[in-house]
């Protein structure tokens, strides 16, 4: 119907009341404003925690596990018998723990649309040897460019650079408490001893900080090449395979299919952290709650506000409803009011909540076990802005429409016989 | 003269709330296009309520109400309102302006409802209707600026906006003095003659009553002849 004229008069009425006005709307603006920083802390907080893990975790990893053969001689013996078998000490097998055809392997996964890209790995035990102490620890031979584009690696090299790895011969990156430990520094030459009893020559080009203490105490990291001249293995000798995927909820029928394919062991992420998945979507629904619940108590502030205005404003309703205003046509214009206090109190909230979160994103954040992290982190997730908005518009029309139909069910007799 | 405007058939009313009583006992009456009638009688004889029924505001009766030939509905809100809009006038004994808004768009505001003309159009007409009540000057002042008078000249020119079939007035000189009073007499009267205007006036004012053409006097819910 006459939406201008609608819209006109309950402009009049707002700015007749603008103090309650803007009471209403900064109660929306405020609790959109604290909607938009929680989630948007939270959430960054979030992939923060996430990341710590899942960055530097493969979606599925392919490797050779030790255990007992599924398929002893004595079966193949025995194959079409009726006899039953009783083995005892039955032993694990694990004298080979490289990939059988890992070039071939690569290959094809390098063909499989699904896969985001892949890194091989070897890692292998030695003692790190500091004058007469050897400490026992790990090196992990990797492709550096490989595994910082799918596993953020050099973000987490503090000092150095993670690409000399492979410009470097014989070059080593040690984790953070094991270069302490040996008092190593970039440039040093260190010695390590491998199981085997083969000694060599590294050299540090690099510090590297998980955030995670005890791994940064055994951990290091060398080109897969120089690994490899370490444990006196062929070149195509790897350990390790992870992949990452374009879909990581994929990963766990992916792990089963090349667990058959290729007759190797593959863990998918979830089964392996399947803690994370439910600590992140707690923390959401946690800080959802308090944003809406935020969001509803300014709800009932516009109700309350809008029907103070309804009750002051009983005469004039009475008489837009004897000069030809029907009960639908008073219902919209308190309706629009509270649209309007809505839209206005909820952009604000936006901008005052980018405002608060871009503050909160400058304020220092040092802590020795995220090296990466220098401020608080916050995720500008153009969803929560959508989320929040809409929110407001419900609240406030939810809100407005209880009054507005109080309004619209005035009987103008009685208010106007009342005089 | 003799095309029926407004025209009540066996009108009952009854309050049932403390007790049931019958405030308006078989109402039968017309009123023709162009007549001046008033609507007389003591305190609580029913003649406020019988003005509200006939202005369609209230629809809890028994009966028919028939405005220009038309029966009113009961239950549709939005018609009435409608009807309300076009074909009635009001002015109640106290002005009812909207504070919010200044004289020219108080009287407006029906007039933008009904659309039938453009914003351009129902002002120059606000202002035409203004003038005839004289108070053209105030056009722009806050409907809280003004004078007791002046506000139900305004509240007039209000119920003149759309060109109504009938207006309807509930004691409209009830919260006056004798010199306002007499000059909003005079404009009904102006109105009445010149424009041919139908008017039904509630009042009690029985100098009022006697300078218009028909006087409808109620005793105690019933019509008296």
């Amino acid at each position: 119907m006459s939406k201008q004229l609608l819209t006109s008069i309950a402009k009049s009425l707002l700015i007749a009341r603008w103090k309650q006005t803007l009471v209403a709307a900064i109660g929306v603006t405020f609790s959109i404003t604290m909607f938009i920083t929680l989630l948007s802390f939270m959430s960054g907080l979030n992939d923060l925690l996430d990341g710590l893990i899942l960055n530097r975790t493969a979606h599925i990893r392919m490797f050779n596990d030790i255990k007992p053969n599924d398929n002893q001689p004595i079966k193949l013996a025995h194959k079409n018998s009726n006899s039953h078998h009783f083995i005892e000490s039955v032993k694990s097998d694990g004298n080979r723990l490289a990939i059988y055809n890992s070039g071939a392997i690569m290959e094809s996964l390098q063909k499989d649309s699904r896969v985001l890209g892949y890194s091989p790995k070897i890692s292998t035990q030695v003692f790190f040897n500091d004058g007469n102490i050897d400490i026992n620890g790990s090196v992990f031979g990797i492709e550096p460019i490989q595994e910082t584009k799918l596993f953020h690696f050099d973000e987490y090299v503090t000092s150095g650079n993670s690409a000399d790895l492979s410009k470097i011969d014989n070059s080593i990156i040690l984790g953070k408490g094991l270069a302490s430990k040996m008092l190593a520094n970039i440039g040093d030459g260190i010695q390590v001893t491998t199981s085997k009893g083969d000694r060599f020559q590294l050299k540090v080009v690099g510090i590297f900080q998980s955030g995670i203490k005890d791994l940064d105490n055994v951990q290091s990291f060398a080109s897969i090449k120089t690994v490899q001249k370490i444990m006196a293995q062929p070149n195509n000798y790897i350990t390790d395979i992870q992949i990452k995927l374009k879909d990581m909820t994929l990963a766990p029928a992916m792990a089963k299919e090349y667990q058959k394919l290729y007759e190797i062991d593959a863990e998918d992420i979830q089964t392996a952290n399947s803690q994370f998945e439910t600590g992140s979507s707690i923390r959401t629904l946690i800080s959802y709650s308090v944003g809406i619940t935020l969001l509803i108590v300014a709800g009932f502030g516009i109700y309350n506000i809008l029907n103070m205005m309804i009750f002051e404003k009983m005469d004039s309703i009475a008489i837009l409803k004897a000069t030809g205003f029907s009960g639908q046509d008073v219902k919209r214009i308190f309706i629009y009011i509270a649209v309007s206090i809505g839209i206005f109190g909820g952009l604000l909230g936006l901008l005052l909540g980018f405002g608060l979160t871009s503050i909160i994103d400058q304020i220092p954040f040092n802590t020795a076990s995220l090296p990466t992290i220098k401020t608080y982190p916050i995720n500008y997730n153009p969803k929560f802005y959508m989320i929040g908005i809409v929110f407001s518009l419900i609240t406030t029309y939810l809100a407005g429409w209880f009054p507005a139909r109080k309004a619209s069910k005035i009987d103008p007799v009685i208010i106007i016989r009342g005089k | 003269m003799s095309e029926i405007i407004l025209e009540a058939k066996n009108i009952n009313k009854f309050f049932t709330d403390p007790i049931r009583i019958q405030v308006l006992n078989d109402i039968n009456f017309s009123i023709n296009k162009g007549e001046f009638v008033s609507l007389t009688g003591k305190s609580g004889c029913g003649k406020s309520t019988l003005l509200y029924i006939l202005s369609t505001m209230d629809t809890d009766y028994d009966g028919t109400l028939l405005i220009d030939q038309m029966e009113m509905p009961k239950k549709n809100e939005a018609l009435l309102a409608k009807v309300r809009n076009e074909k009635i006038g009001f002015v109640f004994q106290f002005h009812y302006l909207l504070n919010e808004f200044n004289v020219l768009n108080n009287v407006m505001l029906p007039g933008l409802k009904l659309k039938k003309y453009s914003t351009e159009e129902v002002e120059n007409r606000a202002m035409e209707k203004l003038k005839i009540l004289g108070i053209s000057q105030l056009a722009l002042k806050k409907a809280n600026q003004i004078s007791g008078g002046e506000k139900q000249r305004v509240a007039i020119a209000r119920a003149l906006i759309n060109d109504p079939l009938i207006i309807m007035g509930d004691e409209p000189t009830g919260n006056l003095d004798k010199k306002n009073s007499d000059l909003v007499f005079d404009i009904f009267k102006e109105l009445s003659s010149i424009y041919q205007q139908t008017l039904l006036i509630v009042t009690h004012d029985p100098s009022f009553a006697e300078r218009t053409h028909r006087i409808i006097h109620m005793v105690d819910g019933k019509i008296e002849n």
